[in-house]
């Protein structure tokens, strides 16, 4: 049966690059769709009229939405490599826990301390720092969050490492300072070719904030 | 194995907890309710939730789950001899999945939003936005049932328990507003379905009843409304 795969994304989005991790890690064939988000393509509203954002997962024509749930659904179907949740349900509810708190704090938090001023700013700034600590105590001593093998959770962070310099430069702090042990994590896990192909360049993101606020701001 | 092995931090009224609930009667699994006291939160619940201190909590002998929707993925991959809640095949979960995540993330907020509205203009626009929402789960609704009774099938799902641990809440809303959510004209599916959901053997004894939970908004509306005293 043809395995017709394509993602539609946006270079520099997290939540594509969860994606493509998990495709790499999977070693699928796909085609990458890159996407103009001022100008959406009638294929992406057609696939994702809900939300209309990337990335959206087309498998056989049939869309999948939601990076974390296209992540787990790439982990149930192409079964011929290692799985990237774990197999213990406790385990397994540990993962989704962890990339549930992800996607609830350090999105806000680095977007506040990105784009907004002030207050806002500062407070968003806050919330990051103390969400990245929290991650890091549960990463503990651990190689990867799941413990010996990379898999969900470091799938679902490692892509914010990638903003990082940007919300470093926003800010006006060091994530290394605050958090040592996340960024020895972040350089394990871009040992991994899935991960260092798949996240943009950290100073093209830099470039690409200081581009978007100029034009905001002109 | 003993009912005190597998406990629920929650509340009687509280829909998140609920799904839990649910979830543990489907797989016929004894379990002891632990009513938390929202005014002040129990050492066992910030202990074994210290992330969020929220409930539901499911504590399965040493262990504590957290977050609703990871409570019942955990619950249907442990007790797996009974009633599968996920669809089996990966499509129709990713599908599952992602109504339930646009529930918590978009059509909850908006239906809290109604009770929050401030004068009759921002009402009608809340309500608006709740009633387009249930159009979309109308036509999930038709796409994810193929003709039979509930989102899951023949039995309740993942999907049935997501949005239907709602229906009290949004019961007491259409009372206290006076206004039809659920309604014939434009999801006449999800009207029979509501029915079918509370009438359910794994749902009917924790679903509260409309009154009992009206007079507890009322409370709890009275105390949003009353002066903030400092903490």
């Amino acid at each position: 049966m043809a395995n017709k795969v394509v993602l539609l994304d946006f270079w520099v989005s997290m939540f594509g690059m969860r994606a493509r991790i998990a495709l790499a890690e999977k070693c699928v064939e796909y085609e990458y769709v890159e996407e103009d988000l001022r100008n959406k393509s009638p294929r992406l509203l057609q696939a994702n009229p809900i939300n209309k954002k990337i990335p959206v997962l087309l498998h056989n024509d049939k869309p999948i939405c939601e990076s974390l749930i296209i992540v787990q659904y790439i982990d149930e179907v192409w079964t011929n490599k290692p799985s990237l949740l774990p197999s213990d349900p406790y385990e397994r509810a540990q993962a989704r826990f962890w990339a549930d708190y992800v996607d609830k704090k350090i999105y806000d938090g680095g977007r506040k301390t990105t784009w907004s001023k002030g207050e806002e700013k500062e407070a968003g700034k806050k919330d990051l720092i103390e969400s990245l600590k929290v991650l890091e105590k549960e990463l503990g001593d651990k190689p990867y969050f799941g413990g010996e093998s990379f898999g969900f959770v470091d799938i679902a962070l490692v892509p914010f490492s990638s903003w990082f310099a940007a919300y470093e430069a926003e800010g006006n702090f060091s994530i290394e300072a605050e958090c040592p042990k996340l960024i020895a994590w972040v350089k394990r896990c871009l040992e991994r070719e899935s991960v260092s192909k798949a996240l943009a360049d950290p100073k093209k993101v830099v470039d690409f904030v200081n581009t978007l606020k100029q034009k905001m701001a002109a | 194995m003993s009912s005190s092995e597998v406990k629920v931090l929650g509340a009687w009224a509280s829909p998140f907890v609920m799904r839990a609930r649910i979830s543990l009667n489907i797989k016929s699994v004894d379990y002891e309710f632990l009513q938390e006291n929202l005014g002040s939160k129990s050492e066992l619940l910030l202990k074994s939730n210290p992330v969020h201190k929220k409930i539901p909590v499911l504590i399965h002998g040493d262990k504590a789950i957290s977050e609703s929707l990871v409570i019942v993925q955990y619950i249907d991959e442990v007790w797996t001899s009974s009633e599968s809640i996920l669809p089996s095949d990966p499509y129709d979960r990713a599908i599952a999945r992602f109504w339930a995540a646009y529930l918590d993330e978009k059509w909850f907020p908006s239906m809290s939003k109604i009770a929050r509205a401030r004068g009759e203009e921002e009402k009608k626009a809340a309500i608006k936005l709740v009633q387009e929402g249930l159009v979309l789960l109308e036509d999930a609704y038709t796409k994810c049932s193929k003709g039979k009774m509930f989102f899951g099938g023949e039995k309740i799902g993942f999907l049935d328990i997501a949005l239907g641990c709602f229906l009290g809440w949004l019961r007491v809303t259409e009372k206290a507003h006076k206004v039809k959510l659920i309604d014939e004209a434009y999801s006449p599916g999800l009207v029979k379905w509501a029915e079918n959901f509370c009438a359910d053997a794994a749902v009917k004894d924790v679903m509260p009843e409309t009154d009992k939970l009206y007079e507890f908004s009322k409370v709890l509306m009275a105390k949003m409304r009353a002066p903030q005293k400092p903490a």
